[in-house]
C-alpha cells in the first residue's frame, strides 16, 4: 500500500505572543518555534502503521521553505520512505486552492493508494487543502477521520462530527483522507532512525520541474490583526473574604447595589 | 568557525525535547516528592536509544557523538533532573569506561545491556570517608585464584538501588598509592554484594541514590576493567567525560528556570505592572539568559575536544562544569526571587530547581576540585 503523506511545517503560536510584521498580512515568525503540524503528524503515523501492516512506500510532501526540511528529515525518521520538498520560494503568495494545485502537480509521477493530510493546519487553519487536493484528482475523499480499516481496494473509515455524532464510510481507493487528531498515538523518532534519516536525501522539487502553468491563487489575504481589547477581565486576589469584599466594592462603585 | 548543530544533532534535539516535555516533566514533580525511581520513563528513552548515545551500533547504541550526549541530557534536564542524572551515569559513568577500557569480550556482554536498558548502569567511586580524595579510599580486593575478592563501601551512589552493573574502585595494592587502585565490573548479583541506606537527598531525589556493601564480594577475574592499577586513570579519565554531561544538566535545569521566570515576570503584576517592565527583573533575566548562553558554550565545546579526538580536555570538562554547576545555582536562586514568595513554595517548579541546582556543584567532582584541575594544567 503507497501512501503520500502531505506535511506543513508550521510555527508554533499556541503558548507564544504573536505579533504582526511590517506587511500587515502575516505575523512575525523570527522568534517563534516551528514544528510539523500537529495533525500532520497523526496522519504521518496512520501511514507508517498501515506501511507496518500492509507494506509499501511512504512519501511525505511539503510546500515550504528550506527550514522545512528538517521537518520531513523526522517524518523520515518516524517511517517515511521518501521525501519531496516543493520550494515555497518559488511561489509567492499561496492559499489552500493554489497549494492543492502544486502538490497535484509534484505528485503526478507517484503512484498511491492513499494520500493522508492533516484536517486542519494550526496557523491558517483552513482546512482546504486534503479535500481541494482530492477534487482536482478526482478521487474521494473524507474529512476528519478518526478511524481507518483497509483492504487493497476499499477502506472503511470513521469521521468525527460535531456534537458527538460519528459517521461511518466506505470508499473506493485510491482516496484522500484528512486525519484528525486523536486517531493514534504519534511516534518518537529512535536516535538510529534520526542518524539513518539525516543522511537521506530529500527530493526538492521547483517551479520548472512542475509543468502546471495554470496554477491559480483564489483568495488575498487582505489584513491580518489583533482584534482591539473591547473588555477588560480582572481578577480578583485573596482569600474568599477578601475578594468577596472587593467584589462587593466594585458593585457598589457601578452602582448595581 | 561553525556554531550550527548537523542536521542529526538538530533533529536529536527536537525529538527529545519533545519526549521530555511530554513525558518526563509532567512526572517530574511527583517523583521528586516519592522519590520513586522513573522505571517507565527510563523503559521509554532506552527504546528511544537514550541509554547508548555515543555506544557503537555494534553494540546496540545510538552511536552519537558527544555534542549530542550533551544536546541530550540538557533536555531531559530541563523536563526533570533526576532523570538527566539517571541517563548520564548510564551514558558516561558505566557505559563510557567499558567502551574505552573493557576487553572486547566486556565491550560484547555488557554494552548492548546498558543500550538497551535491560540493566541500569552505575559507578562507586566515593567513600563514607573519601570523596574528592579519590585515593584515600578504603576498599580492597585482593587476587585469590580465579577472584578478586572486594571489601569496602560505597556512598551516595546515582542509580544504586536500580543498577544490574557497576564500576567499582578499589585497591589492589596499598602500597603504590593512586598507582594500585584498580577497576571492576560488579554484577548485581555478585555474592557479598548488597544495597546499603537509600540516601533522602536535598535534590535529584528520585535517582535511587544509595550505599553499596561488599562483604567478601567474589569478583571473576576477568570482571576486572583495564589492567591492574590503572583505576585511577581510568577514574579520572571517565570523570572527564561525565563533566560533559553534569555541565549539560546544569544548562537544561538552568535554561528551565529562565523560562519559567520568563513567563512569570510577563504574567505577575504588581505596583499596576507586569514585573517584567521593572529594570530590577530585567536585570536578572538579562543576566540568567548570559550565564546559561555562555556555559552552553562551554559545554558544546568540551564535547567537541571529545568529539575532535583530542587527548586532553580535562581543562576543558572542568572549566565547563564548574561553570555550568555555578550559574546553575545562581540562576535558579535568581528564578526564585523573581517569583518572590511562590518561588520558596512547592507548587512551583522553580523551588525544585533551586534544590536540584545544588547538587551540581557537589558530584563528579566540587567545584574546588574542578578549580584545582583547571590550576594543575595551566601550572603544569
Amino acid at each position: 500500500m503507497d501512501i503520500i503523506v502531505c506535511i506543513k511545517r508550521v510555527p508554533q503560536t499556541a503558548e507564544a505572543d504573536v505579533t504582526i510584521d511590517y506587511t500587515g498580512k502575516e505575523i512575525e515568525k523570527d522568534r517563534l518555534s516551528f514544528d510539523m503540524n500537529e495533525s500532520d503528524s497523526y496522519a504521518l503515523e496512520e501511514a507508517v502503521l498501515l506501511k507496518e501492516k500492509f507494506g509499501g512506500e511512504i512519501t511525505v510532501i511539503s510546500l515550504g521553505h528550506q527550514d522545512t526540511e528538517d521537518t520531513l528529515r523526522i517524518a523520515l525518521a518516524k517511517g517515511a520512505d521518501n521525501a519531496i520538498r516543493i520550494k515555497a520560494e518559488d511561489f509567492d503568495e499561496l492559499d489552500g486552492y493554489k497549494t492543492a494545485q502544486i502538490i497535484k502537480a509534484s505528485i503526478s509521477d507517484l503512484n498511491f493508494d492513499l494520500i493522508f493530510t492533516g484536517c486542519i493546519a494550526t496557523d491558517d487553519a483552513y482546512s482546504q487543502v486534503g479535500v481541494t487536493l482530492a477534487e482536482l484528482l478526482d478521487i474521494p475523499h473524507a474529512s476528519l477521520v478518526i478511524f481507518i480499516d483497509t483492504s487493497e481496494k476499499r477502506a472503511h473509515v470513521h469521521r468525527e462530527l460535531e456534537g458527538g455524532l460519528m459517521e461511518h464510510l466506505d470508499i473506493s481507493l485510491p482516496a484522500l483522507c484528512t486525519i484528525q487528531t486523536g486517531i493514534n498515538e504519534p511516534r518518537y523518532a529512535s536516535l538510529i532512525a534520526i542518524r539513518r534519516a539525516a543522511k537521506k536525501e530529500i527530493k526538492v522539487l521547483g517551479k520548472e520541474e512542475i509543468k502546471d502553468e495554470n496554477i491559480l491563487l483564489n483568495t488575498q489575504i487582505e489584513e491580518l490583526f489583533i482584534p482591539p481589547k473591547t473588555k477588560e477581565v480582572e481578577f480578583l486576589t485573596g482569600s474568599p473574604g477578601e475578594s468577596a469584599g472587593k467584589l462587593a466594592n466594585i458593585f457598589k462603585e457601578k452602582g448595581l447595589i | 568557525m561553525n556554531f550550527e548543530l548537523t542536521n542529526d544533532q538538530k533533529m536529536l534535539q527536537s525529538e527529545v525535547r519533545k519526549f521530555a516535555e511530554n513525558e518526563l516533566a509532567p512526572l517530574a514533580p511527583e517523583i521528586d516528592i516519592s522519590g520513586e525511581f522513573p522505571k517507565e520513563s527510563i523503559k521509554k528513552l532506552a527504546e528511544l536509544g537514550l541509554l547508548g548515545i555515543f555506544i557503537p551500533e555494534k553494540y546496540g547504541g545510538s552511536e552519537f557523538d558527544f555534542v549530542s550526549l550533551a544536546i541530550a541530557i540538557e533536555e531531559i534536564s530541563r523536563a526533570c533532573a533526576s532523570t538527566g542524572v539517571i541517563v548520564a551515569v548510564n551514558n558516561s559513568l558505566c557505559g563510557y569506561p567499558i567502551l574505552q577500557f573493557g576487553t572486547e569480550k566486556q565491550k560484547q556482554k555488557y554494552l548492548p545491556l546498558l543500550s538497551s536498558g535491560e540493566k541500569i548502569g552505575a559507578i562507586g567511586i566515593t567513600e563514607p570517608n573519601a570523596g574528592s580524595d579519590v585515593a584515600s579510599l578504603e576498599s580492597t580486593a585482593v587476587l585469590d585464584g580465579d577472584h578478586y575478592i572486594l571489601n569496602g563501601a560505597k556512598r551516595f551512589i546515582t542509580n544504586g538501588t536500580e543498577a544490574g552493573i557497576f564500576i567499582v574502585f578499589a585497591y589492589t595494592n596499598k602500597e603504590l598509592k593512586h598507582k594500585g587502585i584498580s577497576a571492576f565490573i560488579v554484577d548485581r548479583d555478585t555474592p557479598g554484594f548488597s544495597l546499603g541506606n537509600h540516601e533522602n537527598l536535598m535534590g535529584i531525589r528520585a535517582t535511587g541514590n544509595c550505599e553499596l556493601i561488599f562483604e567478601d564480594c567474589k569478583i571473576p577475574k576477568e570482571n576486572l576493567l583495564g589492567e591492574e592499577g590503572q583505576g585511577f586513570y581510568i577514574c579520572m579519565n571517565t570523570l572527564d567525560v561525565s563533566r560533559i554531561d553534569i555541565g549539560a544538566q546544569a544548562v537544561g535545569i538552568s535554561q528551565a528556570a529562565l523560562d519559567e521566570a520568563v513567563k512569570y515576570s510577563k504574567e505577575r503584576v504588581a505596583f499596576g505592572k507586569p514585573i517584567c517592565k521593572f529594570e530590577m527583573i530585567q536585570n536578572m533575566l538579562a543576566e540568567m539568559a548570559t550565564q546559561i548562553h555562555a556555559a552552553r558554550m562551554l559545554v558544546y565545546y568540551s564535547a567537541w575536544c571529545k568529539d575532535a579526538g583530542i587527548k586532553r580536555f580535562s581543562k576543558e570538562a572542568a572549566m565547563a562544569k564548574y561553570y555550568a554547576a555555578n550559574i546553575a545555582v545562581d540562576v535558579t536562586r535568581k528564578a526564585v526571587q523573581i517569583f518572590g514568595g511562590y518561588g520558596y513554595s512547592k507548587d512551583y517548579t522553580v523551588e525544585r530547581l533551586y534544590r536540584d541546582a545544588k547538587i551540581l556543584e557537589l558530584y563528579e567532582g566540587t567545584s574546588e576540585i574542578q578549580k584545582v584541575v583547571i590550576a594543575s594544567e595551566l601550572l603544569r
